[in-house]
């Protein structure tokens, strides 16, 4: 078989790609050996295929990955800092909304949390199904709560009636419960989609 | 390095992201940090290379990780994860563009027909790779410049063939386009980049590139 200049710059590409059958390799190497123009080309388009393979091509600028860091950040369902985050809002939301209980005898009397930290929840209905560790300081939304650790020792209740008994709501299910039914009412982006489908089943 | 390294490497790796991947799923959101690291430069890169500006390039490319993160369900194990990653950033930058409407006169070579035979313009000889070329930052200018001045479907290719390492078969199905298009594609692309850039890297730059003064070869 013999072959063209033309004919070779044509499978050039595939050449470079192990792409040709072992015949037309043949041909192009023996017209290759004895072709200076074919032969330049040839090795400068192994030379592109080299230089912009590098992966130092493109470099991203400065503090790239560390943008992109805090924008998953942002977008994590289980952050502890969110977490923390949830908390302080929720007591600051209740001095301001019991600031405005105070006729209400139980904003005054009011149950001693188990966990001194905590505050009692607020947005959670008070007829709302909850579940409590006997020995635990929060209320769950389900069993499935990984941060319901004794879960031989489980009881069922209302959550005004845990709230009653001193539980606080729990930071990771609670909230992932209040926010997926505010979420109903919103139109809601891609933002909750991992939130909604990492185990919310359980609950 | 041996092909039998090469696969026994990819396999330990591909290995490694199953396993991070189902973790992710089964509630450990977190490991996505890890599972993307070795991939963010190359996220950035197509970006960069398909949009042509550091500012889209940063944002698309930010958007392409968080959309991985939040589809990390509807990825089936089918392809590799750095191709499913890369497709994401394709379409990322491809729907930025439309949107922000940048190539609204497209260049000369996106008009033209796939068939026909390229002819090469220049036969500098050009043998050595300056491996330590891209340590200079004007050489890298010039490779961008030149891989820029491409029109839209040749630079796709060449970046997710070339620069990404995709096989044409992932190439392919990346853009949207049959494997023979690819193979078509490649060939002008690498042709027309070593047109550009061989009489300079040739001739050490000593003038600027033909086709910076508007005289295109093609």
């Amino acid at each position: 078989m013999v072959v063209t200049c033309e004919q070779l710059w044509h499978e050039l590409s595939n050449y470079l790609d192990g792409e040709v059958s072992p015949d037309l390799r043949a041909a192009m190497d023996e017209h290759l050996r004895e072709c200076q123009k074919c032969s330049a080309v040839l090795e400068g388009t192994r030379n592109v295929i080299g230089l912009y393979g590098e992966d130092s091509m493109f470099e991203p600028p400065h503090g790239f990955s560390q943008r992109l860091h805090r924008r998953l950040e942002e977008n994590m369902p289980r952050q502890r800092g969110t977490a923390i985050g949830w908390m302080v809002a929720v007591a600051a939301a209740l001095l301001i909304v019991g600031s405005f209980e105070l006729g209400d005898s139980s904003a005054f009397v009011g149950p001693q949390q188990r966990s001194q930290q905590a505050q009692p929840g607020i947005g959670v209905p008070p007829g709302m199904m909850v579940v409590v560790a006997e020995d635990g300081k929060l209320f769950h939304a389900g069993a499935g709560c990984p941060l319901l650790h004794d879960k031989a020792h489980l009881r069922t209740m209302t959550a005004s009636e845990a709230r009653r008994e001193g539980y606080t709501p729990c930071v990771q299910c609670m909230k992932k419960y209040l926010t997926e039914n505010a979420a109903l009412d919103a139109d809601d982006d891609d933002g909750g989609e991992l939130a909604s489908s990492t185990g919310s089943t359980s609950y | 390095m041996p092909e039998e390294a090469i696969s026994l490497e990819n396999r330990a790796e591909r290995l490694n992201e199953e396993t991070l991947i189902r973790r992710i799923r089964d509630g450990e959101p977190e490991l996505f940090y890890e599972l993307i690291r070795p991939y963010e430069r190359r996220v950035y890169s197509t970006a960069f290379a398909i949009l042509r500006n550091e500012a889209d390039a940063e944002d698309v490319a930010q958007e392409a990780v968080l959309k991985a993160f939040k589809h990390i369900r509807q990825f089936r194990g089918e392809a590799r994860f750095s191709t499913w990653l890369i497709q994401i950033t394709v379409n990322e930058a491809r729907m930025r563009r439309r949107k922000e409407h940048i190539e609204i006169m497209q260049p000369i070579a996106d008009q033209q027909d796939d068939e026909g035979n390229y002819v090469p313009r220049d036969f500098a000889d050009w043998r050595e790779i300056p491996s330590e070329a891209l340590e200079r930052s004007e050489v890298r200018q010039k490779l961008a410049e030149a891989l820029a001045s491409l029109g839209q479907k040749y630079r796709e290719v060449f970046v997710l063939r070339d620069m990404q390492h995709l096989s044409i078969e992932e190439t392919a199905k990346a853009l949207g386009v049959s494997t023979a298009s690819v193979k078509t594609r490649l060939l002008r692309a690498r042709l027309m980049l070593r047109d550009l850039l061989a009489p300079g890297i040739g001739g050490g730059w000593s003038s600027k590139l033909s086709f910076a003064k508007g005289t295109k070869p093609w």
